[in-house]
């Protein structure tokens, strides 16, 4: 144990003692001074790049591909106009986003993006109070989808219902 | 070291034990144990409460591996093997429901261990390190936690999973890309899963390991820190020796902690509820776990702008100024390196307290739906 410290020390004290005439000495022994330094820089820039060799590739792999924004812009809805009763809503598919459609009080079909613009919840229609609310975070819309109470800062993305025959059919505001 | 070679004459142990001392130095982790001692004085109490969470941990490790051999990470059969595993696997809701229980408890002893550090000033000089490799394992026992949560892929862990990760995109500049890395798209789907399944049984489970090495390192570096309210009235009553004498009282509180968690388990068994329905609206009345219950209702009550920022990002912000504080905290309590009482850190202290209890006491009795 304690031959191989000394032993190490001694090693060290030897090439701290080039290392020191090389700076002291100049000339010859000054090129043995950029020599480490540029095996220094060789072995420092050759760490980096198999450091960033294995980072970029992991980066990128960690970060999901694309997946192409859904492109529907128009949905026939499962439910009739009968399904819908006023003052009530529910929840439909608008391409893989949810969106909520409602009937006010007066009879009028509206249909809007479900998601809360606070964080991402699925908001509902409260029938007790006539109308959009996100459990998560007490967040109120009106009717027409503007926030008037609570957390959220923006209104929901409004879109278009026709109703032809019995069906419904929404689509996104051209 | 000096037992080179066992006589002929010694036991079977002692010749085993002679051999692997010599290969493994057992001896020198034997003298550095025996070394190891506990002040004694009226606050040895708080001292327990690392080596709690720590059993606490062993507890989730062991059975957060049963729990492997039959969770299947995807969105279409997770819930239904978490729903197996609950009503026709032998014990099977004993190992999960003791696994979630010891994981509150362990946020819990976790909770308390900090603020005991931090009332007691035990991060003074030269214990920094200790107390920031402590902050970092908070944060990724709550990742634990966060992670966990969404893996049984119900409707609470689901739209839970949402928002958190939502507030994660309020982040400036990289808040999009975070997003992103976290749901494994834009949406929280079955990538989300299978990354929170990544990360709550390999990437947090090896942090976690190196990063507790490197905390238990230091606390066996350093010892037992005396607060200075102790050393101004003349120190620690004396030292008890840590083998066998504190950790005999250390098991006993571990096995009052066992008891706890299997009682709990028993008499309030982990609830599955409703599978997650990414078209279903979110349920009155969701809340988070109650560790999380203070950021949540901190979320609530912030109105939607303030001073023309989204209240959430200024909830964000806000958070990671507190933890950043609380992080730097030996640096920032400079005067304490001289035994000075800091009245300032001591109110800022019990104000964090506070005013976690208030908002966590809030998002309990708060009406929901007002």
């Amino acid at each position: 144990m304690s031959a191989d410290e000394t032993g190490g020390q001694r090693l060290y004290a030897v090439s701290r003692a080039r290392d020191d005439s090389g700076r002291a000495g100049g000339g010859r022994a000054g090129s043995g001074g950029s020599r480490r330094r540029f095996l220094n820089w060789l072995l420092g820039t050759g760490a980096g790049a198999v450091a960033a060799a294995v980072i970029y590739p992991v980066l990128r792999y960690l970060n999901p591909p694309e997946i192409r924004e859904s492109t529907t812009s128009q949905v026939t809805l499962s439910v009739r106009t009968d399904d819908i009763p006023p003052n009530s809503g529910q929840i439909f598919k608008f391409g893989n986003r949810p969106g909520i459609i409602l009937r006010t009080p007066d009879g009028e079909l509206r249909a809007f993006t479900a998601i809360c613009t606070h964080l991402a919840c699925i908001v509902q229609y409260r029938d007790d109070l006539s109308h959009i609310w996100c459990a998560c975070h007490n967040g109120h819309y009106d009717l027409r989808g503007q926030n008037i109470k609570g957390p959220p800062p923006r209104p929901l993305t409004a879109y278009t219902v026709v109703v032809q025959d019995d069906k419904i059919i929404v689509s996104k505001e051209a | 070291m000096s037992t080179t070679a066992p006589s002929p004459a010694g036991s079977i142990r002692e010749r085993v034990l002679g051999w692997l001392d010599d290969r493994l130095g057992l001896e020198a982790l034997g003298a550095m144990a025996r070394k190891k001692e506990v002040p004694v004085h009226r606050h040895t109490f708080w001292y327990y409460l690392g080596g709690m969470t720590l059993f606490l941990f062993v507890v989730q490790v062991g059975t957060g591996i049963l729990l492997l051999f039959y969770y299947r990470p995807s969105a279409a059969e997770a819930y239904e093997s978490v729903q197996f595993l609950m009503t026709e696997v032998k014990f099977g809701w004993l190992i999960r429901s003791i696994h979630a229980w010891a994981a509150n408890l362990l946020i819990f002893t976790l909770y308390l261990h900090m603020l005991s550090v931090l009332l007691l000033r035990a991060y003074r000089p030269p214990r920094e390190a200790t107390w920031m490799t402590g902050m970092v394992l908070l944060g990724l026992a709550l990742g634990f936690g966060f992670t966990g949560y969404l893996l049984p892929w119900n409707k609470l862990a689901y739209f839970a999973t949402r928002v958190g990760t939502q507030i994660v995109g309020s982040v400036p500049v990289v808040g999009s890309f975070l997003l992103k890395l976290l749901r494994g798209g834009e949406d929280v789907t079955g990538a989300t899963l299978t990354r929170f399944y990544a990360i709550h049984a390999a990437l947090l489970p090896a942090l976690l390991g190196a990063l507790l090495g490197v905390h238990l390192y230091l606390v066996q570096k350093h010892g037992m820190s005396v607060p200075a309210g102790v050393e101004a009235r003349g120190g620690a009553r004396g030292k008890r020796p840590f083998l066998p004498n504190f950790l005999l009282r250390d098991l006993v509180g571990w096995l009052a902690a066992l008891a706890i968690v299997a009682a709990l388990a028993a008499y309030f068994p982990a609830e599955l509820g409703e599978k997650a329905d990414p078209f279903a609206s979110a349920p009155a009345g969701i809340r988070p776990e109650w560790y999380f219950m203070f950021l949540f209702q901190t979320l609530k009550l912030l109105p939607a702008h303030i001073l023309g920022i989204e209240g959430e990002v200024v909830g964000t912000l806000g958070s990671a100024l507190a933890a950043a504080f609380l992080f730097l905290m030996p640096f920032i309590d400079r005067r304490r390196k001289h035994g000075e009482t800091n009245p300032v850190i001591t109110t800022i202290g019990i104000g964090i307290i506070a005013y976690m209890i208030v908002l966590t006491y809030l998002g309990y009795t708060a009406s929901v739906t007002q």
